[in-house]
């Protein structure tokens, strides 16, 4: 606690989140890795979304831009390209990331930008009551899907890596120690980094979906999660109910703003030239 | 003239452009739309050379919250766009109302709604500009009619950001985008720019909404300075952290609404054209008011003498201007490329009975100085 001391507000707590919510042990993970990482406060911009998962940054001491649904990664975006010194995180939820946002979430990754998202999955929009997202799986019951979710849904994992992530990686909250360590070789990984955290949502999602307790719901993490190097040797009939858990990808292409130095050479050669 | 200064023909989008990188702009981000996409081109050519940064963004609201998030990281940022691209950027720019970051957007108008007429002119977006995003707030508009005012009022608008900490819209259009005329460009030292101060309490004392203490704009750290800050599309207090307290929201917002509505006068920019003792006073702004100069040069039309209200900030609107002619008694005609909405304004000043005429046009083609001179000829004389 002593060593997060720098980077939380805790004046502020507790989390107004409810009881069994996953992302206080989602922000504890990031906090952990400022720590470890021994980051200064004031190099650090965490950008947030709305919803649940969007308030995180009242709790940091570091820099924030609190901006709006959907949009945290092209603030995100133009805060890196901007000042390349900083280290820029998006924390975003299911409806940021894979719904409303999803087309800057593809063009993050495309262009690869040295910005880290930490994406807090519940399944489901907590903060507005329980509506179905681009991630609730199909059949599942929300508020808005109370015959069952009539949708497929978006594997952020594999979504980031086709479009171009060059980090991608998934925890859950049940597995924090693992999560740590994700999240921060995330944030020291140069280029555009991605967490999905499998959260808990026990007061909405797993209330209509027979998960109502936040026992219930860690243990149903516990139970399905498997390390991915151990999920890609298993056959199809194995597969069912589970889900891989661990760095899906890595890979050094280089970042936007590696990239846009050599422009910057390149038209300044060119200007110059021109005389 | 001095010798110094740089003779220039160009066209009105270019020198937006000139504008920008004089008022020290060295980000920008934006989405290409017509008429407006040569002011993304000159950025791309120039600002990587200057050691800045163009990003071409994946829409308009991103483009928007790229320009806020590099405002915030400190640099001089702007966007350029069109009506529909303003559309979509109304919700970001909102935040950089709500979390005070200076910032630039230049929409150059073309005819809607919606896709419209996509190559032609209008002036539709003035009320737009206006009122556009949800909430209560205010705007700062310019509204350049001639290729030096693209320069001139660009500078400005970059200024009156810094100084005010709110998004400035410079409100072109197709026409006024697209002419090339000749432009005098000053050296660097001889333009007025506002520079972002830097704050020089303790950090700890830091308070970045704090516009009370010292009675001027509170300087905005840069992200990545020992002023850690956050900054707040919710409610906040002086802090940027969240405060639902009503008390607090009252300040906020009447905060918001009057430095710039209380500020009218330092930021009201008209010029009346023309004689002195005219017998018919057309109100007039970007391209229209370029029609609109040759009746002054035909004078007299039918027999009366004509002048011309130039107006280049629409936004706080300059009541005071049109009470100055409010109480001459001499009659108005408000000329605009849209169905009638600067004259709502305008009406509202003069009041119900005044002699005040409503000439539009919204079919993509300008009002020619013919179609002014009959309708003072039709409607006022």
């Amino acid at each position: 606690m002593k060593a997060l001391a720098p980077y939380l507000k805790s004046e502020d707590l507790p989390l107004f989140w409810c009881a069994g919510c996953g992302n206080g042990i989602i922000l504890a993970s990031i906090l952990r890795t400022f720590s470890a990482l021994e980051l200064a406060p004031k190099d650090i911009v965490v950008s947030t979304g709305i919803g649940c998962w969007g308030k995180a940054d009242d709790y940091l001491k570091t820099n924030s831009i609190h901006g709006t649904h959907g949009r945290a990664l092209p603030f995100a975006t133009g805060i890196k390209a901007a000042n390349d010194d900083l280290t820029v995180l998006a924390l975003m939820g299911d409806g940021d990331c894979a719904t409303i946002g999803g087309n800057h979430f593809l063009h993050a990754a495309r262009r690869n930008i040295d910005v880290t998202a930490i994406v807090s999955n519940n399944f489901n929009y907590g903060m507005t009551g329980g509506q179905y997202s681009a991630t609730t799986p199909p059949h599942s019951y929300t508020s808005t899907s109370v015959y069952g979710n009539p949708e497929g849904v978006f594997d952020l994992c594999e979504v980031g890596q086709a479009a171009g992530a060059t980090f991608v990686a998934r925890g859950t909250v049940y597995h924090a120690n693992q999560l740590e360590g994700l999240i921060t070789d995330a944030v020291r990984h140069r280029g555009f980094s991605l967490v999905e955290v499998f959260s808990s949502c026990p007061v909405y999602f797993g209330r209509y979906n027979e998960r109502p307790s936040p026992v219930e719901m860690m243990k149903y993490w516990q139970s399905r999660a498997v390390p991915v190097q151990r999920y890609r040797k298993m056959d199809e009939d194995s597969r069912v109910d589970r889900v891989p858990i661990g760095v899906f990808h890595r890979d050094d292409r280089p970042d936007f703003n590696t990239r846009y130095r050599d422009i910057r050479a390149r038209a300044r050669e060119r200007m110059e030239g021109r005389g | 003239m001095p010798s110094t200064r740089e003779r220039r023909f160009m066209q009105g989008n270019e020198a937006v452009l000139e504008g920008a990188l004089a008022a020290g702009a060295r980000f920008f981000a934006g989405y290409p739309i017509t008429p407006s996409s040569e002011i993304a081109q000159a950025a791309s050519v120039r600002l990587p050379a200057l050691g800045g940064t163009y990003l071409q963004m994946e829409d308009e609201l991103a483009s928007m919250a790229a320009v806020v998030g590099a405002a915030l990281a400190g640099e001089k940022s702007f966007t350029a766009t069109s009506g529909p691209g303003v559309s979509l950027m109304q919700e970001n720019l909102g935040v950089a109302i709500m979390a005070e970051v200076p910032c630039v957007v230049v929409d150059v108008q073309r005819s809607g709604p919606s896709t419209g007429l996509a190559t032609k002119p209008a002036q539709a977006d003035t009320m737009q500009a206006r009122w556009g995003s949800h909430g209560d707030h205010s705007a700062i508009v310019l509204a350049p009619s001639s290729v030096q005012e693209c320069f001139d009022l660009t500078v400005r608008a970059f200024n009156l950001a810094e100084q005010y900490r709110h998004p400035v819209y410079l409100l072109s259009d197709e026409i006024v985008g697209h002419m090339r005329e000749s432009v005098t460009l000053p050296e660097a030292d001889e333009v007025d720019i506002i520079t972002r101060r830097k704050p020089d309490v303790d950090p700890a004392d830091y308070r970045p909404h704090d516009w009370e203490s010292d009675g001027v704009t509170p300087p905005l750290a840069p992200f990545g300075s020992e002023y850690i800050y956050h900054a707040n599309s919710s409610m906040h207090d002086d802090t940027g952290f969240p405060n639902a307290d009503p008390e607090n929201a009252r300040r906020v917002i009447s905060h918001l609404h009057d430095k710039i509505e209380k500020a009218v006068d330092d930021i009201a920019d008209y010029e009346l054209v023309g004689p002195e003792d005219p017998d018919v006073i057309i109100v007039t702004y970007g391209c229209t008011a370029r029609t609109a100069e040759q009746l002054v040069l035909d004078q007299p039309v039918n027999g009366c003498r004509v002048s011309l209200l130039v107006m280049r900030s629409l936004w706080p609107f300059p009541d005071a201007a049109f009470a100055e002619i409010r109480a001459g008694g001499i009659p108005v005609v408000v000329a605009e490329m849209n169905l009638g909405q600067m004259v709502r304004e305008v009406s509202r000043v003069m009041g119900p009975d005044y002699p005040c005429h409503s000439l539009t046009k919204s079919n993509g083609i300008p009002i020619s100085p013919r179609e002014m001179a009959a309708f003072i000829e039709e409607e006022v004389l």
